[in-house]
């Protein structure tokens, strides 16, 4: 079905901001002593993201840090996730909802570009789970396991032909 | 040869006239993964549901037998498509995939065992891949790839070489392929596999679009096809095998239409093609098939190569003339209307979004051909594919659209606005 249009694509998804967040972003490198850390893929494009965390004894998350290699929708998503969260209780940062992860990325996105956005959202939510230096809880190592609570807003990615 | 009238061909393909979200008219060159449909196909697929569709073999009643009629009348238009010698040997299979799996189980299974070799280009498609994987975790057998060169060829020594070495019991390669474009001998390569008694099976996924197929010219054991990329229906393949060789393979899918008898004890199988056709083929895709190979035969197979082979070396050239372009893939001469590239410091994916906001379609990603991408070191490309109704106007907007995207994404020493020293400074 054509899509009606007020389609997404009308709109620049590639605005200054964005643009701004990927050549400049927020935290990006390693975190040496971080408590907790997680990889993922999307393995449709090969974006990677890599989020490094401390967690304080307070329960805050007191620094978040990502690296990565991919398209500008995934890196800066990732930059501005990470500078939207830190500082935030573990609690506050679990309830941050897919919804409001595209909100905060700003230009709506097709279908197949949210996946790139919530990369680094899933990311993030699998590290708080995922202590440096300890072997994960095996109920907890499924690849994607939030994917699987959340509804990604659209198919799966599957294999291009 | 030249260029194909295209003011006129592209009237019969109705998709063609429509704008992309942002206003743009559609340039479509994603051709190499799916093809549009003209109308002829559209109205063959009509009348069918509209006027006479039953289920085929079965029925004795007026709808059934004029459903059987043009059934069997496009395996015999996909029978003439291929010069195959005689209907026994076109199999109508769900697509590619499909049909390759078909061998891999059927023929694979009977004839591999453990420390046998299948050998296949660097360059496959996972569906030339991923069904012999499959076969020698069943079997023990070896799945062995030959390498592209650095220009990414693949020379007859090469394949003399490995023959040579590896003996292998399958040769299975990809005529054209979907990624680098390269369109390779076939019929040189099947002679020297033959001479190493190897069986050969050919991917025409990508060149039964595209030229004029002899199989008994190439005179591989098997050719293979999709319905989606000859302009004709998703969920329709065609498995091509010599009938020597599909008579003395067991059948692989069970069920009703490829028996003749089956008893509580057992079953004994129908003849050719149906040996290979359980359950209720694709009936109206098969119909629309036909109406699609008919439409590019009215048109030329030869006709149709030179048209592509002239705007995809407009775009290769074009492409290699920006900086930071580089064309994964050999020259012009090698290869059809397929280009593959990247861009120094974007990703593949946002050169599609960005060539999307121009109108123009192309495909980023591993096209299916992981193995080639990981040999090459190369994360994604950006793929333009040209077809039949594709013009230069419209090649020399991707050529010029492509220029702009290094611009776009270039880094030019922004400067996040902080939200954290925004909310501090407040
Ligand atoms: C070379 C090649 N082989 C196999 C396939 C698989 O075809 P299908 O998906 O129609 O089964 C494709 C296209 O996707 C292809 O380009």
């Amino acid at each position: 079905m054509p899509i009606p249009q007020d389609d997404p694509n009308d709109q620049d998804i590639y605005q200054e901001h964005v643009l701004d967040h990927y050549e400049d972003p927020y935290n990006r490198g390693p975190l040496a002593g971080a408590t907790h850390a997680h990889d993922g893929k999307n393995p449709l494009c090969g974006d990677k993201i890599h989020v490094d965390l401390r967690l304080d004894e307070n329960g805050r998350v007191a620094e978040a840090w990502f690296e990565g290699d991919g398209c500008v929708i995934s890196q800066a998503s990732a930059s501005m996730l990470l500078e939207e969260i830190e500082g935030k209780t573990i609690e506050e940062v679990e309830k941050f909802s897919a919804e409001e992860m595209l909100k905060l990325f700003g230009p709506q996105l097709t279908p197949n570009r949210q996946k790139c956005c919530l990369l680094s959202w899933k990311v993030l939510k699998g590290a708080l789970h995922r202590p440096v230096g300890t072997e994960a809880d095996p109920s907890n190592t499924e690849e994607d396991e939030t994917e699987s609570q959340t509804s990604f807003g659209g198919p799966s990615l599957g294999e291009e032909q | 040869m030249g260029l194909l009238d295209t003011d006129l061909l592209r009237r019969d393909f109705p998709v063609l006239e429509r704008d992309v979200a942002g206003g743009k008219p559609l340039i479509y060159l994603d051709n190499a993964a799916s093809t549009q449909r003209p109308r002829a196909v559209i109205d063959a697929m009509d009348e069918c549901y509209l006027q006479y569709y039953s289920n085929v073999h079965r029925g004795i009643h007026t709808l059934s037998e004029e459903s059987t009629k043009a059934f069997e009348s496009a395996r015999e238009t996909t029978r003439d498509f291929l010069s195959a010698s005689s209907i026994g040997e076109v199999i109508f299979t769900a697509g590619t995939t499909a049909a390759i799996n078909t061998v891999a189980r059927s023929w694979g299974d009977a004839n591999v065992s453990s420390g046998d070799v299948i050998l296949l280009l660097i360059s496959e498609h996972h569906a030339n891949i991923v069904p012999w994987h499959q076969l020698a975790e069943r079997t023990g057998c070896r799945v062995e790839f030959i390498p592209v060169d650095d220009q990414f060829e693949i020379s007859d020594e090469t394949v003399a070489e490995y023959l040579d070495r590896l003996r292998p019991k399958m040769f299975a390669f990809a005529a054209a392929s979907n990624t680098l474009g390269s369109e390779y001998p076939v019929k040189k390569w099947t002679a020297m596999a033959h001479e190493h008694d190897a069986t050969v099976l050919i991917d025409a996924a990508q060149a039964a679009p595209h030229q004029e197929i002899d199989v008994r010219d190439w005179d591989a054991e098997f050719v293979v096809f999709s319905g989606h990329k000859v302009c004709g229906p998703t969920g329709i393949g065609v498995l091509y095998g010599k009938e020597t060789i599909l008579n003395a393979m067991p059948p692989f899918l069970g069920g009703g239409g490829m028996i003749m008898n089956v008893t509580t004890d057992g079953f004994t199988t129908q003849d050719l093609p149906e040996k290979f056709e359980a359950g209720t083929p694709p009936i109206v895709e098969a119909i629309g098939l036909a109406a699609a190979l008919k439409y590019l035969k009215s048109i030329g197979m030869e006709n149709i190569h030179a048209h592509e082979r002239i705007l995809g070396a407009r775009a290769d050239a074009g492409l290699r003339a920006i900086d930071g372009v580089r064309v994964i893939g050999p020259g012009p001469e090698k290869k059809g209307g397929i280009n593959s590239f990247v861009i120094e410091g974007v990703h593949a994916h946002d050169v599609s979004a960005f060539l999307d906001g121009r109108g123009v379609a192309v495909r980023a990603g591993h096209h299916c051909t992981m193995p080639l991408h990981q040999a090459l070191g190369v994360t994604a490309t950006s793929r333009a594919s040209c077809y039949l109704y594709n013009t230069v106007e419209e090649v020399d907007e991707l050529i010029a659209a492509v220029a702009d995207v290094r611009a776009k994404f270039a880094r030019t020493g922004r400067r996040r606005r902080s939200r954290r020293s925004v909310e501090s400074n407040a």
